[in-house]
């Protein structure tokens, strides 16, 4: 299907940036005219992916992450969250629900399963050292 | 001490950006407003813990009827605080939760410890 839309964002993994991620995401779909449900899920899902990359993949430290997002003919959002960080052992662990390597911080080790419910497809790729890359893919206007 | 604040219906609040906390009864109500993820939970969690372990109260409320976003950094906040009222002695109960809020603490299994009203 064609892209009739893309854009690219990246920014320093910060975490008040978590909600400057969202935002734009939000803001570029907001032409689609989804519902306020599907604008919630979408968002909810980047905010979880952009926390992984800021708590998990550069664990503190500080790195860039790059947001890629681009919406289809038949109004299908991929948005591609990517990570120069540690990457992932064992992805199939990691997308558990429960299962956190951040107990401490209160985190609730349902980011992943929060994404896959929320969007239409959730892959993962990753490599150890090299980083991580989450895509979401969501369908607008399927909700009505 | 507990029964200086119930008689004196003692009311505390504090107008910090997110959060408004406020004590009455025995019962210490934090009214969380706005968006909260990894960045304002944090905050979020500081404000709450330090009142609760001043206070004391037998019950914590979270109210949620101004929270405009939320992912599941929310889960984490309500599961620290139960956990901490846990260990203060006292309870915890979770109200006026939006319906797409709701959504990620059904997803959670939040429910299961009873505290979602």
């Amino acid at each position: 299907m064609k892209i009739v839309n893309q854009t690219r964002i990246s920014f320093p993994s910060k975490s008040c940036n978590e909600a400057f991620a969202r935002g734009a995401v939000s803001a570029f779909i907001t032409g689609l005219d989804p519902t306020v449900g599907e604008l919630s899920d979408l968002k909810t899902a980047v905010s979880e992916a952009v926390t992984n990359c800021i708590v998990h993949g550069y664990r503190r430290k500080s790195g860039t992450i790059y947001i890629y997002a681009a919406v289809r003919e038949d109004n299908t959002v991929t948005v591609k969250i990517r990570d120069k960080g540690v990457g992932i052992e064992d992805i199939e662990r990691a997308m558990q629900p429960l299962f956190t390597t951040s107990p401490e911080e209160e985190r609730a080790g349902l980011g992943f399963a929060v994404m896959q419910s929320f969007c239409d497809k959730v892959r993962v790729k990753s490599a150890v050292g090299k980083g991580t890359t989450v895509t979401l893919v969501k369908k607008i206007g399927a909700d009505g | 001490m507990i029964g200086i604040a119930c008689f004196f219906n003692l009311i505390l609040k504090r107008d910090v950006k997110m959060l408004k906390t406020e004590f009455k009864n025995n019962t210490l109500t934090a009214y969380i407003d706005g968006e909260i993820d990894h960045d304002s939970a944090c905050k979020i969690r500081q404000r709450i813990d330090s009142a609760a372990r001043s206070l004391k109260p037998r019950l914590l409320c979270l109210n949620f009827e101004k929270v405009s976003f939320m992912d599941s950094s929310g889960v984490g906040l309500v599961m620290g605080r139960y956990r901490q009222m846990q260990l203060l002695g006292g309870s915890l109960r979770v109200t006026d939760v939006p319906d797409p809020i709701y959504k990620i603490f059904a997803l959670s299994g939040l429910e299961s410890l009873g505290v979602l009203r």
